[in-house]
């Protein structure tokens, strides 16, 4: 009974979800979307393996979910500018590549600083944002570079952890690589699963892990389950490992680490997104969502950004509860900008890189 | 308002499709047209114009032609002076002006989407995406179909002009099911398109001019339901074919009924949307905005009454009502929006009065806060709850955005809940478990199922309704059949009179001997059964010597045999090969009567006859043995992740008038490949010699025959025949008798509109196995069923 009167009371007001105004207030400067009191963190819940078992994913009837929804939204001129600029405050800037270095990432901390170009932000009247990216995200050796070149710019720093991209060296070691990074400084930690456990159906085992990989984190640093979609092959396997996540604790879930065969991909989110919508309705609790891997282009952006809004609402539309794990993208959408407000298509080698 | 407002709201702010091109065409025509005939536009005869209106504002388009008969009468001739050269012309041409139809629509694909838009109210996402691409795809499929005409469809005719009436609802792509296979058959056509929504069809008009397609292959005329009555009354015409509602289509089949006109009618629906407990809801969810919140619920396949499990219902509907919050209706012309208008003003009012009687009769309705735009027609979508099967709103086609819900326990109950309806075009069936969704597809009575989804279609799978939906496919083979007849049954003289009428004429009673001891009775359910009036008659030789006497069968007889028919339904699934094992174990028995038959039936027939009748029918009995497992179905692959499986399925009762010709092989002729397909069948053997019952029923009874699945009742054959006719539950009926009789059938089936097959009074040689034997046969003794199956995980 409980169960539905939280049912109910989702599907009052004006968005599929409601999330209580204090959690989410328009009226604050959502430029600065990283106070610690804009979150709140996912205690997790007991694993509820029935829940797990009972959960169904039609490829067919989601794919075509997917194919229309792009289909049926679309937003233009000073509408489709305001939403780009609101996908480059949820991008978590990353680099992510064996020839990282310290010079690297601090060109993407000035980048995740500025991401546009000071004339194009003049140009289109929004100085008082104070635009910035949602996070730098990096590997934990250029933590403690993130967290100096970004200091005073409120951007936190996320560490990419345990064992990332395999998530398979030992427990303890993992465990500990989330520890060193949270003393260096990371305020969001992007942890990966151990696919096998899910492709085996370990349900308790994987989320043991996961709880073990929270537990670790501590207070007030978030947490980003990488599900590895790509490995998990299977919508139903997605939609069950996303759901084990969140009752582990996780505060995000993420689809990929970049480093698969495929990555973000509109099904596994969309199979994702309704896991964290039945999670809300279940428990109250909001989790965030971060498609990571594949993500180039502003219309792609548009594209996730419009599954968010009518799957969850507008909430999800914040940085709080929403990333794009990508880099690329910022310069699409920079060029896709610009050519709003100068009516010229624009270039991407005169967009500042990171 | 600034970036900055908009950054903080995320509101999805307009997005208009640019109707500037749809307007310049209409400007370039003077907001102005007359009808399409013979290649010319073509001013009305009465001078009478009507405005087409913009649902979504109540302005006015354009100003269009009311068609007078003398309009019709125009374009029939056009067309009926168009035949001769369109025939005349390769299938390789043929083919090539359907090409170009394609082409061509797709070349102006833009152009037609917003003008449907704009004429129809439906949002233009649904007629970008899914009418005009259906479209061109409907003219490449058909485009094969010409030219593989002569191959694939072997000792076929086209019927020639056509008469074809469309909806509102899907304005061009109705024009296109139409259109497509007609010309692909080589047959000619004349169309009017709804009076709400004619400009697509002009606009098709002018492709065809620009395509260079002959003069008066095809026609256009406007009007309303004025227009298409004078089409479907019109008596050069040979085939009608009609999309609309289930009350026009009656009034068609009544005026069509002595003309000899082929019809095909696709009507209205109230089609099931089950969800079992173990489906993906939220799939569900967007399975009924798929059903019923496509085109405002404005189709006649849409899903409209949910049918769910009742552990699921309560999370079923409150996921449903969120999701209808998030469902954006405004301008049909806005890119970003999901429900548009409604097509017309009395549409909307049926709507309204439709809702509100459901809420009188106890439903609870909720609508989400959506705002309607101030002008247009519009309605919300709808959710109507604690709907009852005895409501109306359960019963009776809304056709709009209004969705019923009905709670059921198990699947027995669901699949009666499914049935429980006149109308049978289309289903929707979700479950992730495909024991489960296959077996409820199999066993609902629906044209299409869809296999966790909702309204998919394709050219190459057919359409088509079962019961009160109608009857006739559009799309696929199957489709091309409705526009073609074999060839010698065209060229066929009119059947010449009968010795013994079927209309009610009687052989006098003559003085004479006393009757032979020979008792035959009615055979209902397996069993003799003695006749209810408890009267028998007479039955002569053609020498007028007195043969013997069979009972005279009544209302009540006819009424006992369709119910035993009913429990014999079992015999659908039984396996082909038992059913091809009990058809030969028949014909084996009646070769050890051979001589006993022959030397009865002659003192009817003649030796002669009587010999070629008993040796034919045991070879006729072998070949729907034969045919019994090997009339199958076909697999399709449209797009996407699915198979459509085409099943044959047996329509179910059958009522046969046998032919007089040859009493026992037209009896047989008839009678097996109905048998052979899985039907139970009521005959009425010919009065001629209706004794003919005395010699089949021993040899059904030592065939293994399920009693129940022939049943023989002999009586006054006009009588008996309109009985059946009438009967509500009989699916279909077989008349070969004469015209006169086949005329009374089709004006006698109209109440649940069951299917009329005949030979139209023309004559059919039994003897001759091209005419009385075949697919031809086996095509009306079954239905396709077309169940969209998914996969993929």
């Amino acid at each position: 009974m409980r169960r539905l009167a939280r049912e109910r009371e989702a599907t009052d007001g004006d968005t599929a979800m409601s999330i209580k105004s204090t959690e989410i207030n328009p009226q604050r400067n959502a430029t600065r979307p990283h106070e610690e009191d804009a979150w709140r963190s996912n205690p997790g819940m007991p694993l509820d393996l029935d829940w797990v078992e009972s959960v169904a994913a039609n490829t067919s009837a989601i794919e075509r979910r997917v194919q229309t929804l792009t289909a049926r939204r679309t937003v233009k001129k000073e509408w489709q500018a305001a939403w780009l600029l609101k996908a480059v405050s949820c991008i978590d800037l990353t680099t992510l590549s064996g020839d990282d270095t310290a010079e690297r990432v601090r060109r993407l901390c000035a980048k995740a600083r500025q991401p546009l170009k000071a004339e194009l932000v003049n140009q289109l009247g929004i100085e008082s944002l104070g635009l910035t990216v949602g996070a730098v995200c990096v590997y934990h050796v250029f933590v403690e570079t993130a967290v100096e070149a970004l200091k005073g710019s409120g951007i936190p720093v996320a560490a990419v952890s345990t064992g990332f991209p395999a998530g398979l060296s030992p427990l303890a070691e993992r465990v500990a690589e989330i520890r060193r990074s949270v003393e260096a400084g990371a305020r969001e930690i992007d942890i990966v699963i151990e696919r096998g456990l899910a492709l085996g159906g370990k349900w308790q085992a994987l989320y043991d892990e996961i709880a073990t990989f929270k537990q670790a984190c501590g207070p007030g640093v978030h947490m980003k389950a990488i599900l590895g979609t790509g490995d998990l092959m299977t919508l139903r396997n997605v939609g069950r490992a996303s759901v084990v996540a969140m009752m582990a604790g996780a505060d995000f879930i993420k689809t990929s680490t970049g480093k698969e065969a495929v990555n973000a991909t509109l099904p596994v989110s969309l199979v994702m997104v309704r896991a964290i919508r039945k999670y809300f309705e279940r428990t109250g609790v909001a989790v965030g969502f971060k498609p990571a891997g594949g993500i180039r282009t502003a219309k792609q952006a548009l594209e996730w950004m419009f599954l968010m809004k009518d799957e969850l609402g507008r909430p999800w539309l914040e940085p709080k509860l929403f990333r794009f794990g990508a880099s690329g993208m910022l310069t699409d959408i920079e060029r896709q900008l610009e050519h709003y407000a100068t009516g010229r298509y624009a270039a991407a080698y005169r967009q500042p890189m990171a | 308002m600034s970036i900055l407002e908009r950054f903080e709201t995320l509101e999805y702010g307009p997005a208009p499709e640019d109707p500037k091109e749809a307007t310049a065409w209409l400007e370039r025509h003077g907001r102005r047209f007359c009808h399409y005939i013979g290649g010319k536009w073509h001013e009305p005869a009465k001078g009478e114009q009507f405005e087409t209106v913009d649902p979504s504002t109540g302005d006015a388009l354009a100003s269009v032609a009311q068609g007078s008969a003398e309009d019709v009468d125009a374009a029939v001739r056009a067309a009926r002076a168009a035949l001769g050269p369109w025939q005349a012309l390769t299938p390789h041409a043929r083919a090539r002006y359907l090409y170009a139809m394609a082409r061509q629509v797709q070349k102006h694909a833009r152009r037609l989407a917003v003008l449907e838009t704009m004429d129809n109210g439906k949002p233009i996402r649904e007629s970008r995406d899914i009418d005009i691409p259906l479209v061109a795809r409907h003219f490449y499929h058909h485009a094969g179909w010409a030219q593989l005409l002569p191959r694939e469809f072997a000792g076929y005719a086209p019927c020639g002009v056509a008469g074809q009436i469309i909806p509102w609802n899907f304005p061009l792509l109705m024009l296109s099911w139409k259109i497509a296979p007609a010309l692909a058959a080589g047959n000619t056509v004349v169309l009017k398109p709804a009076e709400h929504t004619p400009l697509t069809a002009l606009a098709f008009a002018e492709l065809c001019e620009e395509i260079g397609l002959p003069a008066g292959v095809v026609n256009v005329v406007t009007g309303d339901g004025r227009t298409g009555e004078a089409l479907a009354a019109h008596e050069d015409v040979d085939k009608i074919a009609f999309t609309g509602s289930t009350e026009v289509g009656r009034a068609i089949r009544a005026a069509t009924a002595g003309t000899g006109k082929k019809l095909s009618l696709e009507l209205g629906g109230k089609s099931p949307f089950v969800v079992f407990d173990d489906a993906d809801l939220d799939s569900a969810v967007e399975g009924m905005v798929d059903g019923i919140w496509f085109n405002q619920g404005q189709v006649c396949c849409a899903g409209s009454r949910l049918l769910v499990q009742e552990a699921v219902l309560e999370t079923l509907t409150a996921k449903l009502r969120a999701r209808m919050e998030t469902l954006r209706l405004g301008p049909p012309l806005d890119k970003a929006i999901d429900m548009g208008a409604i097509a017309a003003a009395v549409q909307l009012e049926r709507i309204q009065r439709l809702v509100a009687r459901g809420v009188a009769d106890g439903a609870t309705c909720w609508q989400p806060s959506t705002a309607l735009p101030e002008r247009g027609w519009y309605y919300p979508p709808t959710l109507l709850t604690g709907v009852h099967p005895a409501s109306v709103v359960a019963q009776e086609e809304i056709f709009g955005p209004v969705l019923t819900v009905t709670s059921f326990r198990t699947l027995h109950e669901a699949v009666e809940l499914a049935n429980n309806t006149a109308y049978g075009l289309a289903a929707s069936v979700w479950s992730e478990n495909i024991n489960v969704a296959l077996d409820v597809a199999s066993r609902i009575k629906a044209g299409v199922v869809w296999v966790n989804g909702a309204n998919q279609f394709d050219a190459a799978s057919a359409f088509g309704g079962y019961r009160e939906s109608g009857f006739g496919r559009e799309g696929g083979r199957e489709g091309m059949y409705e526009y073609l007849e074999p060839t010698w049954l065209h060229n066929a003289p009119a059947l010449a009179a009968s010795d013994v009428s079927s209309g009610g004429e009687w052989p006098d009673a003559k003085a004479g001997e006393p009757a032979i001891d020979w008792t035959v009775k009615q055979y209902i359910g397996g069993k003799q059964a003695r006749p209810d009036s408890g009267y028998s008659f007479a039955v002569y030789a053609s020498d007028g010597e007195l043969l013997g006497e069979a009972p005279l069968g009544n209302r009540k007889d006819i009424r006992n045999a369709v119910e035993a028919a009913h429990k014999a339904e079992g015999w659908a699934k039984a396996s082909q090969h038992n059913r091809a094992q009990v058809l030969y174990f028949l014909g084996e028995n009646m070769a050890r009567r051979e001589a006993e038959m022959v030397a009865a039936l002659g003192r009817v027939v003649g030796e002669e006859q009587a010999r070629r009748e008993v040796a034919l029918g045991i070879e006729r009995i072998f070949a729907y043995a034969a045919w019994a497992d090997k009339f199958d179905g076909a697999v399709h692959s449209p797009a996407g992740r699915n198979v459509t499986l085409a099943m044959n399925e047996p329509l179910g009762v059958v009522g046969v008038i046998c032919p007089t010709e040859a009493p026992l092989l037209g009896l047989l002729s008839t009678v097996l490949p109905l048998v052979a397909m899985g039907n139970c069948v009521v005959a009425v053997p010919s009065a001629r010699y209706p004794l003919v019952s005395g010699h089949l029923y021993p040899l059904l009874d030592t065939s293994d025959v399920p009693g129940g699945v022939v049943n023989l009742v002999a009586g006054r054959t006009a009588e008996l025949a309109k009985t059946l006719a009438e009967h509500d539950d009989v699916s279909a009926i077989w008349h070969f008798g004469d015209a006169a009789g086949c005329e009374a059938m089709k004006r006698a089936s109209t109440g649940n509109l069951k299917q009329v097959f005949t030979h139209d009074g023309r004559q059919i040689d039994w003897f001759d196995p091209a005419q009385g034997e075949g697919e031809w046969y086996l095509r009306h003794a079954t239905q396709v069923k077309n169940i969209w199956v998914p996969y993929g995980e």
